[in-house]
Order: structure tokens, then sequence, then C-alpha cells
């Protein structure tokens, strides 16, 4: 098993931390793992992606040029992203903000309203958690319990509200 | 659940110092190793010990040479502009024959440069960087393990050879997270005799690295070259992976080195033989080893994330036994595996060098 995972948003959907659920989900079915955040002069809304390597075999380079899955929160991330998914891969697309329709059809598509749904949830701010959802439930490299069980770990006690 | 956990590189760096017995951090923001700062600033106060935000790096250097002249271990960490303010600091340290612990997370240079990962101050490390003759050992690690091993390591081997020791990580170790098992909080140990803590009753201890007398300082130089000869018998660490069939050897180090090994990885896939000799010291830089290696491969490619400082002790290394390619990137590039899969496929295609500088 190896999977290679960019999820990027703007600031503040929460694309960094869906991917450090995702690592420590890796991590608990122990799995070898590595996260690695963009970073460098960052602003408010500007867009912040991560790249996550969950594998079978220790892990070399933690940046990728490929992905095997993708999620995209935003549209500047869809247009960056979509040409870039590894054909056979995955890219889940949160389709409440991004209107932009792939032609690709080598890939797996999946288009979620994830803030839609995260407001009828209750909190707009899981919509990176719907969107992490759709994909495991389509690509289940790790299971969605082993997330769960990262949720109820590393959410700050101060924020427990996250559903 | 398993017993390791996730961590952030530059938290790893911190967590690891308190538990190596760290009783006094000073420092200066700077990214891509602010977290060490962040991380140090909760935990160094919750556990009674001394967290130091100092105005400048020149001040945290010279705070991390009075505590170490207290004798109480003690680290700062920094990324390359501010590791360039702290060489005329450094250059004491060596010359009072103190020991301590400084990590450069490296960022793009040369100048305020950018803040993406690179190595290019390895010269500035492992060949003295500030004035006067002085080396400094310097652990290179390569994964968020090792570099809680490897800031362990820096503060025993600091005080067996009363050195200052150096940690050389990069933009890339500092931000990334990846599964680390930390090692036990262990006690904080006393003072040496040397260490200025008050004359109280005893004959007074004198550090300093000022010596007017000039075979005085002769001879405090003849002691330092002493050390650095026993850290070079003694202290050469290196790994190698896939080598012993290898026609093609990469050698790189640090964050280069696990890209390197991705692309290795694939290349055995197509059938290539090539492996890897990754350098854990680049003070005292595995000459011997490497050289032994050079006998025995076709050729060989060096990697690094700079203009190919390493490559100068390669070459050193090699004595010309063996071609040599040389593959950088600059700036706060980080190579992909796909970057280093086509410099190796161009060799076995007998093609010259696709990037950067001609080799040997």
């Amino acid at each position: 098993m190896h999977e290679e995972v960019i999820i990027s948003g703007f600031g503040g959907q929460g694309a960094l931390f869906a991917g450090q659920l995702l690592t420590y989900a890796g991590l608990a079915e122990g799995r070898h793992v590595s996260w690695i955040p963009s970073y460098g002069p960052e602003m408010r809304g500007g867009t912040a992606h991560c790249t996550v390597i969950i594998s079978d075999e220790p892990i070399g380079s933690p940046i990728i040029y490929r992905p095997t899955s993708c999620i995209v929160l935003n549209p500047p991330s869809f247009e960056k992203y979509e040409p870039l998914v590894k054909p056979g891969g995955y890219l889940i697309v949160n389709s409440s903000l991004v209107r932009q329709k792939s032609a690709r059809t080598d890939i797996t598509v999946v288009e979620v309203p994830a803030n839609d749904l995260a407001y009828e949830i209750g909190n707009v701010r899981v919509a990176n958690l719907v969107l992490l959802g759709a994909l495991l439930g389509i690509n289940p490299f790790v299971k969605l319990e082993s997330v769960i069980q990262a949720l109820e770990e590393h959410v700050p006690e101060q924020r427990p509200a996250y559903h | 659940m398993s017993a390791k956990m996730l961590m952030k590189g530059n938290e790893a760096i911190a967590e690891s110092a308190i538990r190596a017995g760290c009783q006094a951090y000073f420092g200066y923001p700077i990214t891509p190793q602010t977290e060490v700062l962040e991380y140090m600033s909760r935990r160094m106060p919750q556990l009674g010990r001394v967290f130091l935000q100092a105005e400048s790096e020149l001040a945290a250097v010279n705070m991390l040479y009075g505590a170490a002249c207290a004798g109480v271990r003690a680290m700062t960490s920094t990324s390359s502009p501010g590791f360039s303010l702290m060489q005329e600091g450094i250059s004491y340290i060596a010359c009072s024959m103190v020991p301590a612990v400084v990590v450069n997370v490296m960022r793009g240079g040369p100048g305020l440069g950018n803040i993406q990962p690179a190595q290019a101050d390895y010269s500035q490390m492992t060949k003295g960087g500030g004035h006067g003759d002085y080396k400094v050992l310097t652990l290179a690690p390569s994964t968020i393990q090792e570099l809680v091993d490897h800031v362990g390591l820096a503060f025993d081997l600091a005080d067996k050879y009363r050195q200052i020791v150096f940690v050389i990580a990069d933009g890339m170790l500092g931000q990334m997270m990846e599964p680390v098992e930390l090692p036990e909080m262990r006690e904080l140990r006393s003072p040496p005799a040397w260490a200025l803590t008050g004359a109280k009753g005893r004959p007074k201890n004198i550090i300093t690295s000022l010596y007017l007398n000039a075979p005085e300082l002769e001879k405090i130089n003849q002691q330092l070259q002493a050390v650095f000869r026993r850290i070079e018998a003694d202290e050469v660490r290196y790994e190698t992976y896939l080598l012993d069939d290898a026609d093609i050897a990469i050698v790189a180090y640090g964050t280069a080195a696990r890209i390197a090994r991705t692309a290795i990885r694939r290349a055995r896939e197509a059938g290539i033989r090539v492996g890897l000799f990754r350098p854990i010291t680049v003070y005292p830089f595995p000459y011997e080893a490497l050289g032994e290696v050079a006998g025995r491969v076709q050729e060989m490619l060096v990697v690094e994330m700079s203009a190919g400082q390493m490559l100068e002790d390669v070459r050193i290394a090699t004595c010309c036994q063996v071609p040599i390619r040389f593959f950088g990137k600059m700036g706060g590039i980080v190579p992909l595996p796909e970057d280093i899969l086509a410099e190796i496929e161009a060799i076995t295609q007998g093609k010259p060098a696709l990037v950067a500088r001609e080799g040997a």
C-alpha cells in the first residue's frame, strides 16, 4: 500500500488539519507516514496545502509532484492539482466553491458540496472532514474509524464541538 | 495505537533537547525553525528551566556561551542568516573548549534569501565558519527520528569533547511531521569540575578565548587540533543503502538523501543497480569509507540542495578514482525523486549531466 495525498484550500479551510488526521490514522494502523505543509510568506485567505504519504515502505521523499489522491477545497487548488492527479487516482472536489468541471477521464472525480453539507450538519468549518470522508468512502486506504479516533485524540480540548 | 507519536521536526528538536537534559535555551525567531522557540517557551518554564528569547542571534549565542561556561547543558537553534550572525560567538566557544549545541535549520541563501529548505550552509558548518582554526562536529539527520536521536547525541558528544556540536537540518526536516519514538527524560547533569560555579573553597577556574601571548595561544591551538584528530578518528558515521552490488553510488545527506532513496527504489525497479552512501557526520566526513566505495562503482552522483559544497569533500575522498556527476538545486528548491531518477537514467545512457555543473 502506498498512497500519496495532497489536500489544498484557502488558509482556514482546514486542509492542513485534515491531512494531519489522515496521518495520525495511518500511524494508528501501523503504516509509515509523513506530513508536510506548504509554508512560505503566508497570508490569511491565501492557498495552503499539505502532502501526506501513507505507505508500507519507509518514506523517502515527503514531497511529491503527482498525487494518487487529491482533495481540492477551493478554485485555485482545483486549477493547480486537477491536471496533476496520477492516472487511476482520485480527485475530490468541494463543489460548493469550485464551479469548474474536470474533463479528465483517466481519474475518478467526486464532486461533494462540502460547505453545504457541513452547514447542514451544523458547522461549516467541518467541510474539510466531509471531503476527507468522501475520499475514504471511495478509496479506503485508511479506515474511517481510525480517522474518527484521531479526531477524538487530537482536536484541542477548547474546541471539542467538531460534530 | 502505536507507541510512536507524530511530531513536527522543530518540535522534535525541542523535546529531544529537553529530554537530553538541556537546562537553558536561548534563541531568536527565524523561519523555518521558529517552532523550536515556540515549543521551548512553553515547556522550559513548566520544568523550571531557562527559556530566553534574546534580542538577536548575537545575543543568543553569547548567552549560550555564558551558560556553557557555567556548566549547564545549553542549546540554541536558528536558520541560515541567524547562523551567520552567530559565527563570532561560535568561534569563542570553540576556543574556550566548553560544550554547547547549535541546530541550524537551513533555508535558501545567500543573503536573506528565502524561507524554503536548502543545504547551502554545508561549507560554513563543516569547515569552520567563524575565524581561527577550529572545526565543529556536525550531525546530519535525514528523518525526524534521527533528528531526535542526533540532538540527544549532540549533547553527549559536546560533553565528551568539551566542544560545540552542530546539528545540520533544513526547512523540510523542520516543518514536516513523522512518527518518532522519544527517549526517556534524563537526569540533569551536574556542572563539571572546570565550570564557573563560584570559586569559594576551591582554586578558581578561568575560561577564556583571549591569549595575548602567542606561544600560549599556539599551545591552545595544538590542544584543539588534538581534539579534532580524536573526533576524526572516533566519530565518523555514515550509512549505506543498496550499495553492495551498485554500479552507481549516489552520495547525499539529510533531506537530499531521503529524496535520493525514493529515486533509488524506482531505479532499482527498472533494473538499474544504484545505491546510496549517506554521510551522517559531515564533519568528520567519512573520507575513508567513501574512498573505498569509489574503488568498486563505475560512477558517482552527488546530490545536494546547494551549488555543490559537499561535492568538494567527495572529490577529496575519491581521489579521482571514479567519474563524479553533480545534481544540485539551489535557492530553496527541493529536488523531486523524478529529477534524480532522470539523472540516474542519463548516467546509464551515457548522456551528459542534465543540470548544474560538471563533475570531476
